[in-house]
């Protein structure tokens, strides 16, 4: 271990020497590389530009990285649906948006994102994920993994301990998977559980399954090894130098553009506004003075943004003025509750200043925006 | 070299004088003769279908789940068309022509298979037009030269794009073989031909080994493509600039804005300004802080200067009321929630900190880091963006020193504190010292308040925070 980062320290300094040039024109077949950071939207931008920029006819690429708690969801799929936001929001678990396709993973420290990338043609997730059994097992002769042809790691033939989804793109490809090793599960099940109700969509839906830890069937594997492990068998696999790069996706000279992809990640367009149309049916119960009010509400949302917005209230339980003021300011805004908050707040300086008109109101705005 | 390029054409008719021709001398010497080609809205280009191609692993079906076009817009050869689906897998697809999209084959959801059309692409024959209107005919000659060319007997079709890029490559088109329609030959089975003669990496994908910073194909070859076009492409101006207008609508943050400034635009201000020395607020500052700090809790001026103008509220509570719609009645607020305004990422949002009238400076700055953090993220509930009955805007944080701010309804008065100032000023006895200034700008509703009662707030509000051991003597 202590040869490994001695050696990437000195690798390292070769690069800061001769940065650029030395870093990319490796002349074997394959280069493994790690992230120094453990930023979620960093790591994604990093496959990014590797995707978009880099020649992987000479050589193939191993990208290893791991994540600060987060909810990474698939290419076509809705965060409402597969998550509960309420709880991600409370929590300061970020939200992202992979640009492959396939379900909803939870990331944290305990878990390692491994990405294989190729050219198109040599575009083969069943090798990678064999790939990867070989090193556990090298590592651990008698743990029981095997692929299934889901493309899903299985322990113990029923614990899933990886999940994997890719990205095709013209020329080149990557196939990306998770490794679970020491990952928080009880975190992991109530964030991936969406409270959210009445929703209609064809956003792809995730498949849940039983999850187990690697470090739960042996105390004695941590994050670490098994990237080592993985890696040597990469490097044996490719013929070339068992030799970890460490880069930092932070570094805009060594990967031009970085920094914009990154912020591309984060936006609200990506993150929300690439979400497939969907609809919300469902009733709201209030509890107001003494009764409880069913309040039958449906949205449909594009874009993230509400297009129809239909709330059926008692008849003159708002004025009938505030009531469309409502729905008109609800028409064509984002999906959010920050956004939603103040406008509907903004809506009560506007209106007659009636503490029973205000009580009202406050209670219908909260509950749209639990819903969001 | 566009005035040069006018005055070598004057003798050149062209139709509209605001337009100015430039001659591609190259393209001059390959037509042999002058062409200015007519814009149709009738297109004359080819259909092709377009075909999804091979995904790999065996995959004969994907959905469709993006599109990143639609019918008309026109597409470059490597433009993304559409996103894919497959098992896990989200696939990019990317055009293989230039051309103008005629036809979606599938709508979002819907299944596609390997094999079949994915688009229509009408590839424009006419290629290079320029963008105006009736100039010089086409000598009819010229036509058959545009999709033929026999070569020892063979016709070959090509368009001028493509028989530009072999012609500048050195490279005989009966060499080439076509794989388009009727053994068209496209631009890609130039470049194929190319990157076997040369080994090359093929320009339009120039993925480096070494040294990025090479871009992809956003910056296709610029040189081969324009001169393809630059047949007399009228230019209306010298400078090259490319900006459009962009319309959105309105929505959010600024759709709450619109509705709050029309309000407010009933309201009839006035303004009132003052200068306020804080020469020993700040000293008093720099001594609480890192008490504060023991606390946990970071204390800027704000919680002062809001504490005060709760005092303040208390000797001239007409500030702190509500006017009704019909202006008929007043009504007197019991709490102080004195709104901050903040500036986040999205937009202005005021929320407020309740009943100022009975906390202490502490407890305001509590308040306000709690309020601040939750702006920042995003999570600002209803509660504390409503109920406001008082404004204190802190623009002088970004900068300026007077202004004139808008009340926010159903409020009355609103105030704006500028930045502060090292200045100088005369003390007591006639001597300069170092003061530090910072202006006020109070707005009030001149239909329920009058300048002098303004004035008396603003010299009580200013005389606590210019001695700040008198605001002592009124805290309750």
């Amino acid at each position: 271990m202590v040869l490994q980062s001695l050696k990437n320290c000195l690798w390292l300094s070769c690069v800061l020497r001769t940065p650029k040039a030395f870093f990319w024109s490796t002349a074997s077949g394959g280069l493994i590389i790690q992230s120094v950071s453990n930023d979620v939207y960093q790591n994604l931008a990093v496959e990014d530009w590797i995707h978009d920029h880099m020649d992987l006819e000479k050589q193939q690429v191993l990208f290893l990285w791991r994540n600060s708690p987060a909810v990474v969801i698939g290419r076509h799929q809705n965060p409402w649906q597969e998550c509960n936001l309420r709880l991600l929001r409370q929590k300061n678990i970020k939200l992202a948006r992979r640009r492959s396709g396939g379900g909803t993973v939870y990331h944290d420290l305990g878990n390692i994102n491994l990405t294989f990338f190729t050219t198109r043609k040599k575009y083969e997730r069943m090798e990678n994920l064999k790939l990867v059994v070989k090193a556990l097992k090298a590592l651990r002769p008698e743990l029981d993994v095997h692929v299934t042809d889901r493309y899903d790691i299985l322990l113990d033939r029923q614990y899933k301990i990886s999940g994997t989804a890719a990205k095709l793109g013209r020329t080149s490809a990557y196939h990306h998977c998770t490794l679970l090793c020491n990952a928080d599960k009880f975190v992991l099940s109530s964030v991936l559980k969406s409270p959210y109700k009445g929703l209609k969509s064809n956003a792809t839906p995730s498949v849940p399954a039983l999850v187990k830890n690697l470090f739960e069937e042996d105390p004695s594997l941590t994050s670490e090894m098994l990237l080592d492990a993985i890696a040597k068998e990469y490097a044996t696999h490719h013929q070339i130098d068992h030799h970890i790069t460490v880069i930092n996706p932070a570094d805009e000279t060594l990967l031009p553009g970085i920094s914009n992809k990154t912020k591309e990640l984060q936006t609200w367009e990506w993150l929300y506004g690439k979400t497939p149309k969907f609809s919300i049916s469902t009733c709201l119960n209030m509890a107001y003075k003494d009764s409880v009010l069913d309040v039958k509400v449906n949205m449909d949302v594009k874009h993230g943004r509400i297009e129809v917005c239909n709330i059926d209230l008692p008849e003159q339980w708002l004025p009938p003025g505030l009531y469309s003021e409502l729905v008109k300011s609800l028409t064509g805004s984002k999906f959010c509750p920050n956004e939603t908050t103040t406008l509907v707040t903004t809506l009560l300086r506007v209106c007659p200043q009636d503490n029973e008109l205000h009580s009202r109101w406050s209670l219908l705005c909260e509950n749209m925006i639990r819903l969001m | 070299v566009c005035i040069h390029r006018v005055r070598s054409c004057s003798s050149i008719r062209f139709i509209k004088s605001k337009y100015v021709c430039v001659f591609d001398k190259s393209a001059l010497k390959f037509s042999h003769q002058q062409r200015l080609f007519r814009t149709s809205a009738v297109s004359c280009g080819q259909i092709v279908q377009f075909k999804l191609s091979d995904i790999g692993e065996g995959i004969t079906e994907v959905t469709v789940k993006e599109w990143y076009i639609k019918e008309g817009d026109s597409v470059s050869q490597f433009d993304s068309i559409c996103e894919v689906q497959s098992d896990k897998a989200s696939v990019t697809i990317t055009s293989r022509y230039d051309g103008v999209i005629r036809k979606l084959h599938y709508s979002i959801d819907d299944i596609a298979f390997v094999g079949k059309p994915l688009v229509d692409i009408e590839i424009d024959a006419s290629k290079g037009v320029a963008s105006e209107e009736d100039v010089v005919e086409t000598p009819p000659m010229s036509h058959e030269e545009h999709t033929h060319q026999e070569i020892k007997g063979h016709k070959t079709l090509a368009t001028p794009a493509v028989r530009r890029l072999a012609m500048e490559n050195n490279i005989k088109l009966s060499e080439v073989v076509g794989t388009g329609k009727d053994n068209r030959i496209l631009k890609e089975d130039i470049l194929n031909y190319l990157a076997k003669q040369t080994g090359a990496i093929l320009p339009p994908s120039p993925k480096a080994e070494i040294v990025p910073p090479l871009r992809k194909t956003e910056t296709v070859p610029a040189a081969p493509k324009d001169k393809a076009r630059k047949i007399p492409v009228p230019v209306s101006r010298p400078i090259a600039f490319s900006g459009k207008d962009k319309t959105e609508p309105v929505t959010g943050f600024q759709k709450a804005m619109v509705k709050t400034m029309s309000a407010a635009l009933k309201i009839p201000h006035f303004g009132y300004c003052d200068e306020i020395d804080l020469t020993q607020l700040v000293q008093l500052r720099e001594e609480l802080k890192p008490l504060a700090e023991l606390r946990g809790v970071k204390i800027s001026f704000m919680p002062f200067f809001i504490k005060a103008a709760s005092l303040g509220l208390l000797q001239y509570p007409i500030l702190n009321a509500s006017l009704d719609e019909n202006c008929q009645n007043v009504t007197y607020k019991a709490s102080h929630n004195i709104g901050v305004a903040m500036d986040t990422e999205q937009g202005l949002i005021v929320p407020n900190v309740k009943n100022v009238q009975v906390c202490s400076v502490f407890d305001i700055a509590v308040e306000l880091n709690r309020l601040q953090s939750l702006g920042s993220a995003g999570q600002l509930g209803t509660s504390d963006l409503t109920g406001g009955t008082f404004t204190l805007s802190n623009i002088g944080t970004i900068g300026g020193t007077y202004a004139k701010p808008v009340i926010l309804p159903p409020e009355v008065a609103i105030g704006a504190l500028g930045k502060i100032q090292v200045l100088p000023r005369f003390n007591g006895k006639g001597e300069v010292f170092k003061a530090q200034i910072m202006n006020v700008s109070w707005s009030a509703d001149h239909r329920i308040i009058d300048g002098a009662t303004m004035a008396r707030f603003s010299n009580l509000w200013k005389s606590y925070l210019e001695n700040p051991a008198s605001m002592l003597l009124d805290l309750k």
